[in-house]
């Protein structure tokens, strides 16, 4: 896959103020203030009323949106966070993600590491493969895979309402292992050299060598799998039997679905469910938007 | 031993570490996706029981797709859903990328709040979105559609506006993603290009369309064909916002399938249309790579 944007030092970083019409003075610098205003108001407002019902200590009625919290109190948001309910919802979405994230990696790295090695002539077969998986998505192969999950042949065993049932069918994902194969392939010949001849065994290589030259690539993968196994519907929906293993994402339908439980609660769950993802985002930003640029979107 | 036979018992035992590596992922593949595939084709053809008891049917499955007016429907509302989705979420992502282009900081902040909506979880926007939606005449969209005159709507209660309602939600959602990806390509264009432009007199209109566009057709390319792969699939944004309904009025394939998985358990129809959409998604992603062969 080509690369969407040219290198760092390609870039060109100033404006590209020449893709529309530009109004100089005051009417036309209003106009723009007015257009971000906007914006936000569209994109980020709905998602701070989350917070603001969450804040409200007042019964908030179902189709009220709220952007400034009725009788601001934090009562709502501490009683939710520490409910027996919602922080199991939670340490199962936490269980998933701690386990499933680093396996990801870690699996990803390995593989990767294997398919950029110049001497592994099997390597272009193998990827090809593994890209192949890009359109086995979780959603066509999910009916087949709760039969598989809840035999596990030859095992005889069943993953069904496990966390292993949530984890393991993630661990594999092409993404990360192509991201990760390109940023390895970048690596000087010369380091492997060295290495050889320093007598380092290919494992002594990967470990200290290579995986702290990935690490931005290493960055990437490991947000975007964040990302995506904190998202995860489906599979969580169809593995869980009983709601005690109900992740924090399949948990708040059943929540807003029960009309006894009061909107502050259902946004404070969901504000849960949220923040995460959000936290995740603006720490790292950088490596949120090399992951999209570098080509690689989210299969 | 001499030094050719040393070296080839060397690269042999490199060659099986190397394979080594390999290992997991190849596991984690054949078990959880090749597998799986493979399976759900066989029991297209069975009748699913309990126990491991299935029994051959043969076509029998495929043929009640064929028939099947719910499966038309979920097909019809996929269709709306892609085309639809796709193309708002594009188009206003490119309008996003124009009006926020830049490097200064108000814009990046700007950007950053706008682009939300991408990192949320699909559950949570339906929350938010289940709010915007709400059917009264002081529902929140009603009561801001109410101060131009628009009647009120009933949004995810009124079957005919239904789907829209979810392609609302899902282009609010995707369009900062296209916005991302679009502008990253924008930044590659070259300047000189729309200097000379400018000296040979054409207006932000002309340099947009015939400079602009053009030059980053590979990243439409990208965001329309991802886009359509992704919607064709499309589970949780209709799963958590309408149910499929009301009166299935909102319902798609995957959710039709998943009805018919855990609703009705009947596991074998229920694999033949997961073959089938397994297939169309083949077939469309073949279509796209083979046009971009093409063009390239």
């Amino acid at each position: 896959m080509t690369l969407l944007v040219p290198r760092a030092d390609e870039v060109d970083l100033r404006a590209p103020d020449d893709l529309g019409p530009r109004r100089r003075g005051l009417a036309g610098r209003s106009a723009r203030w007015l257009l971000y205003a906007f914006l936000v108001a569209v994109f980020a407002i709905p998602l701070w009323s989350i917070v603001a019902t969450a804040l409200s200590g007042a019964t908030i009625p179902p189709g009220r949106f709220v952007i400034i919290p009725d009788q601001l109190t934090l009562t709502n948001l501490v009683d939710t966070w520490t409910s027996e309910r919602i922080l199991r919802y939670f340490v199962n979405s936490l269980i998933v993600v701690g386990i499933g994230v680093p396996l990801q990696t870690m699996v990803s790295a390995l593989a990767a590491y294997a398919l950029s090695r110049r001497q592994f002539w099997a390597g272009s077969i193998v990827m090809l493969i593994f890209l192949c998986t890009m359109m086995m998505p979780e959603e066509v192969i999910a009916i087949p895979l709760y039969l598989v999950l809840s035999e596990m042949p030859p095992f005889n065993v069943s993953l069904l309402n496990t966390y292993a049932g949530m984890i393991l069918p993630v661990v594999g994902w092409a993404f990360s292992i192509f991201v990760l194969t390109k940023f390895m392939n970048e690596l000087p010949r010369e380091l492997e050299e060295a290495a050889r001849v320093d007598g380092a065994t290919d494992f002594g290589y990967f470990w200290r060598v290579v995986l702290p030259c990935v690490r931005p690539a290493l960055g990437v993968v490991t947000v975007f799998g964040f990302l995506m196994i904190w998202e995860q519907y489906l599979l969580p929906l169809i593995v869980a039997q009983d709601t005690e293993m109900f992740t924090l994402q399949i948990a708040l339908l059943n929540l807003r679905q029960d009309d006894m439980i009061p909107m502050a609660v259902v946004m404070s769950a969901a504000l849960l469910a949220m923040l995460p993802s959000v936290i995740v985002y603006l720490l790292l930003q950088r490596h949120f938007h090399a992951g999209i640029t570098a080509g690689a979107v989210k299969g | 031993m001499d030094g050719t036979r040393l070296r080839r018992r060397a690269r042999r035992r490199s060659t099986l570490t190397l394979w080594a590596f390999l290992l997991p992922a190849l596991i984690a593949f054949a078990y959880f996706k090749f597998y799986p595939i493979g399976y759900g084709v066989w029991l297209s053809f069975h009748n699913v029981g309990i126990m491991g008891n299935h029994s051959w049917v043969g076509l029998k499955n495929f043929a009640r797709a064929f028939d099947d007016t719910f499966l038309h429907a979920a097909f019809w509302h996929t269709v709306l859903y892609v085309v639809l989705g796709v193309t708002l979420s594009v188009l206003v992502g490119f309008g996003l990328a124009l009006a926020l282009a830049g490097q200064a900081r108000h814009i990046r902040l700007v950007r950053t709040a706008v682009f939300l909506p991408a990192v949320v979880t699909v559950a949570v926007c339906a929350e938010v979105f289940r709010i915007l939606y709400h059917p009264t005449p002081d529902g929140p969209l009603n009561w801001l559609l109410g101060l131009v005159n628009l009647g009120p709507f009933g949004f995810t209660s009124d079957p005919s506006t239904s789907m829209l309602s979810v392609i609302g939600m899902h282009v609010w959602k995707n369009a900062p993603y296209d916005m991302v990806v679009l502008l990253a390509a924008m930044t590659g264009v070259d300047r000189s290009l729309y200097e000379s432009a400018r000296v040979d007199g054409a207006n932000w209109a002309a340099r947009l369309w015939f400079i602009t566009i053009p030059s980053i057709r590979f990243a439409f390319t990208i965001v329309i064909t991802l886009g359509i792969i992704r919607s064709l699939r499309v589970f949780p944004e209709v799963y958590t916002l309408t149910g499929g309904g009301p009166a299935r009025s909102s319902e798609v394939i995957m959710t039709y399938i998943y009805r018919v998985s855990f609703v009705d358990v009947d596991l074998g129809y229920a694999s033949a249309l997961s073959t089938l959409l397994f297939l169309l998604t083949v077939v469309i992603t073949a279509a796209t790579l083979l046009l971009r062969k093409e063009r390239s």
